[in-house]
């Protein structure tokens, strides 16, 4: 196993990765574990079956107290900060002046005058700076909390079985979207009840010291290494799962050139709430219409399309895939990507240019995958 | 560590090479599936297509990555392992074997011998590392 290059960021778990047998390739400036030996179609399949252990310590964290922190955040984001109860979590954006994704990510209210911002790990840097640049004499302290958790997403049906071996919470009175604090094998760890695979579960924040602990416990109670048991999983298949679930990923399906309305982002959209950056532009496209739309596709014939390839509808380039892959748990070859609002009717024809070779596609409904409840 | 048998013949692109009177049959190494992951589609030409070495002759995806594979001499498909269409997983399971991939008429025997011998390839993948 190669030698991470010096300047790449590792989380507490490097170590713990490399031990499984994970495979490590470099990822927005980290060095983290794209799949283990038992490949990304058994992480992926395993996790919609069972249970799957994420390592998501590279995620950013922002943390704002004060009296204005909520007034603060809700001028940054598209989504109603002024909604969340404390203990709740919800998805929203940083917003340009245009409307478009800085980056997407989760708030939790820890109190009135708390709130903990999760960012994607590639634009941490980024957000930090975007934020701090937006703080305006505002009864507010900012502090990068980055390096102060370790981030362990559980996610499964079986991930609440598992967990609550470990803990004391009554995990079941988690409501989707919330969280408590509480402990995790004696550790102190907010748990809350999100993630990004489509599946119910979990994600723990700690303290980074106790990530190794935390990570060796889950996979203690959930079995690992036996046929049905927990398995790590890498950033493969935490992509295909996310993929199938239709969740947008920035720097593919969202980023600093596609609206929130233009993404299916209109529900964290919250035009009535007031002012926030963006909210103009928005409302603009809004009232006008996006000329432009996400959408879902099927490949029909064979071959696999992948994101940045054009899209074809009547043998004319319309629109280009933000993502593409096969779907493990599917078993279909699937992909997102832009196409003009008019052609965006489920149903449509389209193909793929897959390297110069043209594949047969069709629009389907997004999500491609829904867990029953 | 991965598998690499000694009777066959290896490229820099990570294809081996085993010849059969004229003809030489080529697949991906044990060390290239381990790095791709799970194969999910195999991409390959049609018989009676020519290529010249190093040349480009299709692709094989994993489900996170799609890689060009490239012959390792010149020459004129005689057959392709069809089976893969349905069965990509065999590039995974049985690199050296059921997870074949092409047949070609070698145009030049000699060319075999500009390929990496079994222990060269250990040594060259140990240094790509």
């Amino acid at each position: 196993m190669s030698a991470p290059a010096v300047d790449l960021k590792r989380t507490p778990l490097n170590e713990a990765h490399r031990r499984l047998g994970g495979r490590m390739v470099e990822f927005g400036g980290w060095d983290m574990p794209v799949q283990y030996p038992a490949g990304t179609v058994n992480e992926h399949v395993r996790t919609r079956t069972r249970a799957g252990l994420f390592d998501v310590s590279h995620m950013g964290e922002v943390d704002v107290r004060g009296r204005d922190a909520i007034a603060f955040v809700n001028r940054l984001t598209s989504n109603d900060v002024s909604k969340l109860v404390d203990g709740q979590a919800q998805y929203t954006a940083l917003t340009t002046p245009q409307g478009t994704v800085i980056d997407d990510l989760l708030v939790y209210r820890m109190a009135e005058d708390h709130l903990l911002l999760v960012v994607n790990a590639g634009t941490t840097d980024k957000d930090w700076e975007w934020i701090k640049s937006h703080h305006a004499g505002e009864n507010i302290e900012l502090r990068n909390a980055s390096a102060e958790y370790c981030q362990l997403a559980l996610q499964g049906p079986e991930a609440i079985s598992i967990l609550q071996q470990l803990t004391e919470t009554n995990l079941e009175e988690i409501k989707y979207y919330h969280f408590t604090l509480g402990k995790v094998d004696g550790i102190d760890a907010i748990i809350s009840r999100t993630g990004y695979t489509g599946e119910d579960g979990f994600e723990v924040y700690a303290a980074p010291e106790k990530a190794e602990q935390l990570w060796n416990k889950i996979l203690d109670a959930g079995n690992y290494g036996t046929d049905e048991g927990v398995m790590p999983c890498g950033l493969a298949a935490r992509n295909t799962l996310r993929l199938e679930a239709g969740m947008a990923l920035y720097g593919h399906e969202i980023d600093e050139n596609t609206t929130l309305l233009e993404a299916n982002l209109g529900w964290i959209t919250k035009l009535n709430k007031g002012d926030f950056i963006g909210r103009e532009a928005l409302a603009k496209q809004k009232e006008e219409g996006i000329k432009r739309k996400l959408i879902g596709f099927e490949v029909t014939d064979r071959g696999i399309a992948r994101d940045g390839q054009d899209i074809l509808v009547n043998g004319e380039r319309v629109g280009r895939a933000t993502s593409g892959s096969p779907a493990p748990f599917l078993k279909k070859n699937i992909g997102m990507g832009y196409v003009p609002r008019e052609l965006s009717a489920v149903g449509t024809a389209i193909e793929i240019d897959v390297r110069g070779r043209m594949v047969g596609a069709q629009i389907v409904p997004l999500p491609f995958y829904k867990r029953a409840k | 560590m991965a598998n690499v048998p000694d009777n066959l013949h290896y490229s820099k692109d990570h294809e081996w090479v085993r010849v059969e009177g004229d003809t030489a049959v080529v697949g991906i190494t044990d060390h290239a599936q381990e790095q791709l992951g799970d194969v999910v589609y195999v991409e390959l030409p049609k018989t009676g297509e020519t290529f010249p070495a190093h040349e480009s002759f299709g692709s094989v995806e994993s489900v996170k990555a799609v890689s060009e594979i490239f012959t390792p001499i010149s020459g004129t498909i005689t057959e392709v392992n069809d089976s893969l269409n349905d069965e990509p997983e065999k590039v995974n399971k049985d690199p050296y074997g059921e997870g074949w991939m092409i047949k070609i008429k070698m145009n030049a025997a000699g060319e075999v011998d500009s390929l990496l011998t079994a222990a060269e390839y250990e040594d060259f993948t140990k240094a790509e590392e």
